[in-house]
Order: C-alpha cells, then structure tokens, then sequence
C-alpha cells in the first residue's frame, strides 16, 4: 500500500500552525500523540448527538451510547486480533492497565519468595506497580540487563527465567531508547516454563501490528493517546481464562451483578473490572483512531517511519558531538541522543523557540538513563505525520544550539 | 535567536563552561541536596558558616546551562555575607525569577544576578534557576534536601 505523507499530515489540524513565529515541528509523539480529524470528529458527534450513561437506562440516547462503547471494544479487539471482545478491559492508559494486573491477578498470585522479572528498559510505570505488589508480598523484582546498543542481553534474560518467576512483564517498544524487543522469543521462553508474560505496548500500537495472538503472550496494555486518540482511554487485552479467574479490583457500579448489605455478586468480565460509568466519548474516540490507522494502512505506516527513522539516523550521525543512546537492532519511532556541547534541558528550550517539539529529560524511564551514564537526553521521536522535513529542521535547530553553545 | 540570547547571556554561558566555587570545600558545617526531578538536575551545596556568616560556600551537581550557571554566581554573591542578607538576596532572586514580565528587577540587591531575569520568559525555566538558590536556603536552615518539583 502506498503512503501519502502531504495527505496524513493534512488529517492532523494541529501540525499546521506556528510556534514562537516558526513552523510547529512536532517530534514529541512518544509523549502523546497528535489527533486526525476522524478522531476529533468521532468524539464530538458523540457529544453531539448519544451521550448517555451506558448499561442502564432504557431510552434511545442509552441504547446509541450502549451500542458505541461496545463497538469500541469490538474494534480494540479486532485491531489486536484478540478472539473475543470481552477480552478487552478498558483503562485510563497503559498505567491502570498495568496496575490493574499487579493488583487483582498479582495479589492472587504472586507470594512470598515469588519473583516479577523485567527489563532494565522500562518504563516507571512498569516498574512501580511491581514493586509495590513485590513490597507487600515479600516478592522480589528481578530485572534483565541491557547491552550497549540497548537491547535486553536473551542469555541473561533466559537465566533468571526461575522456578520462583510468577510473570514476566516487558515492554513492546522501549519509550526512551526505541527498542523494538523481540516479544514472541522472550514471551516464548518465559511461556515454555509456565510463565506468563505482560507486554507494556503503549509505545507499540501507534508503529506497528499488534496482534497478541502471534506475540503468544497473556496481558497486553496499552494507552489511547499515545495512538492518535483522546487522553484518559486505553484497554488491557487479557486472555480470558485469567480475566474470569481474577478478583475485581475496584468496587462500585457497573462491576456488580447483585448488591446486597450482606454480599455483592460480580458482573461478568469484562465489565468485572470496568467499576464507575466509564469513558466512553474516550473509547468512540479510540475505536475512530484505530480505524484511521487501519485505513492508512499499518504496514504503510511502519515503512514510512522505518524510513524516517533511518533518515534521521543518519542526519543526526552527521552532527558532531552527537551521541545517540540506544542504537538497538530493531527500533521503533525514538531518535534519544547526548550532545557534548549542551545539556538537554537547554537543547530543548532552544529547539522549542525554533518551532521545535521535543522532549528533553529521564522520560519517566530513570535506570535506563542511569544505565547509559546520562542525567537526561534529548529525545525526537517519531509518528506517521512526520516528514524527512521535520528531520531536517532538527538538524537545524541543533545548528543553533552549536552556535550558542559550541 | 535574539530572544534567546535574553535568556542565555554571555555572563550566563561563562559561568556554565566554567562555573565558580564548583567543589566541596575541605572543610564545611552546612550541606543541602537539591533535586529538579523535571529534568535531572542535582546540585549539593556547601557551606561554612561562622557566627552567621557564610565564610566558605561550594557547590557540586550536574544539570543545564541555567542551572550551573546560577549555582555557580550564587556562590560569588552570598560569599562574606550574613545568612539575614542571603535571606534578602533570595527573597529578590525568587521574586525575579517568578516576576510579570516587564516589571523591572530589584537590581539594587541582585547586582549581577540580575541576567537571570530573562527566565521568568520561561515558565519552564524557572527552576532550573531557583534549585540552587532553594538548596542554599535548606543548607542554611533545615538541611533537609530539596526538591523543586
């Protein structure tokens, strides 16, 4: 399929408008993404014209709301190939996902002297879940080093594979250094030994095809607005057999079957854990943002940000006193570099009086900063509006920054 | 570009490439750690203080332009001073640094610390510039560590 970029950037109304009098230059996408009118446009119409409570009134506007939501859920599914929508949950983000899983299936699972292995890349959301189940279980958070390039080193990772690993909880694209981890052999090993695997996929789903069904693996969570949806929408995937062996995690509303004073009997999954009215403007927006990238075409947008990401590789390597971090075999989306001439903090306020968007800091990703000897980097990172442009005014901007600080 | 030689002034870059008092002086009685969780910036700050008066001041810590910068006049400006005079200096400097822009620094008391007033331009700037100021103030009090955030 081909790939009109002049045309996906058209989709997205916020690129065409200028920052400090430049161009905007958007290469923040890892934080949050920006959103194609189809998004904006499915969202409002919502407002527009269904709003309601979802699952319990009778009248017309219940039923569109109803029927909305569970669309959504439908198309999450399908977009991740899962085999039943009820297998969809849906979240606040990535974050709840995750913490969804520590709390109602790690707390029944996970115990004394038992062991949560993860990856010396991830994100602080997919570590500080674990350690608060570890702290009140008496577990302990193993983790899988990091070469130099920044790919997890698999005969490490096969070691501390034990007999005491409960789950093992990785992340899909690493957000700070753009790693691509090979989740099907790493989901494969852990699986061989009865373990089950969660994948962090928050940075994956805007790049590429995710289809849990492939990846063999038994928790998939993921953030709305990291792919092109509102803020405040994500869903965790869950084989089923787990999700009905789960207790709920938040009381209240919607959860329940029946109520008494005496006991309250749970609904069925996956609105077990769908406790309060839920966000449903947000799940038609994320349902509208899936559909735009399927109909633009996964593979296409893959292609395209391989390019980009290999152009800007390349346009980065040619700026002296450039060092990227985390130069991985397979990457996704992340261009994360050091200048020895300025501290990022002031590459990004420089950049941004340029017109320039990128994210200068930790990136919530602390040890995988400590791990590469930095206090911060400069990260550009990349969605499928991005242009080979928008490479070349980095590479000016950095200029600028040279001129200042060089 | 010339705006941002506003915010990045030569006295500025001078005192990032080689910053001031920045080492641990041999002997000290007051130490503060200063964190800017934001971006990464930390900062220890020493002193000696006899009968209330800062007779030796350092500083260590890694972090942007701004902040070093800023680390590093400090340590000029309070050296030979009374913790009370500190106290006035730190009273104008936040005062500055969290200012409308447009209304004029108290230039009178900040003397050379006044090329900090283009941060207050920079919303997201104005930490950098005040952690060091914030991680004196503890050093001199409570010792307790600094965080910005």
């Amino acid at each position: 399929m081909s790939f009109d970029a002049e045309k996906v950037r058209r989709d997205f109304p916020i690129l065409h408008q200028e920052v400090h009098g430049r161009p905007l230059v958007y290469l923040d996408s890892a934080a949050t993404s920006q959103k194609p009118q189809a998004v904006l446009d499915a969202v409002s119409r919502y407002y527009e014209r269904d709003n309601a409570n979802v699952h319990r009134a009778v009248y017309e506007l219940a039923a569109r709301a109803t029927r909305d939501y569970e669309n959504a859920r439908a198309t999450v599914a399908s977009h991740l190939r899962a085999t039943d929508p009820r297998e969809i949950v849906f979240v606040r983000g990535a974050t709840e996902a995750i913490n969804l899983v520590a709390q109602a299936w790690g707390r029944s699972n996970v115990g004394e002297g038992d062991e949560i292995l993860v990856t010396g890349m991830e994100h602080h959301s997919n570590i500080v879940p674990w350690q608060i189940l570890c702290e009140e279980k008496g577990a302990t958070l193993r983790v899988a080093p990091l070469d130099d390039a920044g790919d997890v080193i698999l005969e490490e990772y096969e070691k501390l594979l034990s007999p005491r690993t409960r789950l093992v909880a990785l992340v899909h694209v690493s957000n700070a250094l753009g790693t691509v981890n090979p989740v099907e052999e790493m989901g494969a090993l852990a699986r061989d030994r009865g373990i089950p695997v969660l994948v962090d996929g928050a940075q994956a789903l805007p790049h590429m095809e995710v289809d849990v069904q492939n990846l063999g693996v038994d928790f998939y969570a993921f953030s709305g607005h990291k792919a092109f949806a509102p803020m405040g929408i994500g869903a965790l995937w869950a084989r089923s057999e787990h999700l009905e062996a789960m207790p709920p995690w938040q009381g209240g509303g919607e959860m329940i079957a029946s109520v008494s004073f005496e006991k309250s009997t749970w609904n069925d999954i996956p609105w077990k854990f769908e406790a309060g009215t839920p966000n449903v403007g947000g799940a038609v927006g994320l349902a509208a943002a899936l559909e735009y990238l399927e109909r633009v075409g996964l593979d296409a947008v893959a292609a395209w940000e391989s390019e980009l990401l290999a152009y800007g590789t390349e346009v980065l390597g040619e700026v002296p006193g450039l060092e990227m971090v985390g130069r991985a075999r397979r990457k996704a989306g992340v261009l994360s570099f050091v200048l020895d001439f300025a501290h990022p903090h002031d590459v990004g306020t420089i950049l941004d009086r340029e017109g320039i968007a990128v994210r200068t800091g930790h990136h919530c990703a602390q040890p995988v900063m400590e791990r590469y000897g930095v206090p911060a980097t400069v990260r550009a990172s990349l969605a499928l509006y991005n242009s080979r442009e928008d490479l070349d005014e980095l590479a000016r901007g950095l200029a600028v920054v040279r001129e200042m600080f060089g | 570009m010339s705006d941002l030689r506003e915010l990045y002034q030569s006295v500025i870059l001078d005192h990032n490439r080689n910053p001031r008092n920045a080492a641990r002086p041999d002997e000290t009685n007051r130490e503060a750690h200063g964190d800017n969780p934001l971006c990464g910036d930390k900062l220890d700050v020493y002193c000696v203080v006899r009968d209330g008066v800062v007779c030796e001041v350092g500083f260590e810590g890694a972090g942007c332009a701004i902040s070093q910068a800023s680390a590093s006049l400090m340590t000029e400006a309070v050296k030979g001073l009374s913790t009370g005079e500190v106290q006035k200096i730190f009273d104008a400097f936040h005062e500055m640094a969290t200012a409308r822009v447009g209304e004029p620094a108290d230039t009178a008391t900040l003397g050379k610390l006044a090329v900090f007033e283009g941060v207050r331009e920079y919303p997201m700037r104005v930490k950098c510039a005040t952690l060091a100021w914030h991680t004196l103030r503890s050093a001199l009090g409570s010792g307790e560590a600094v965080s910005t955030e």
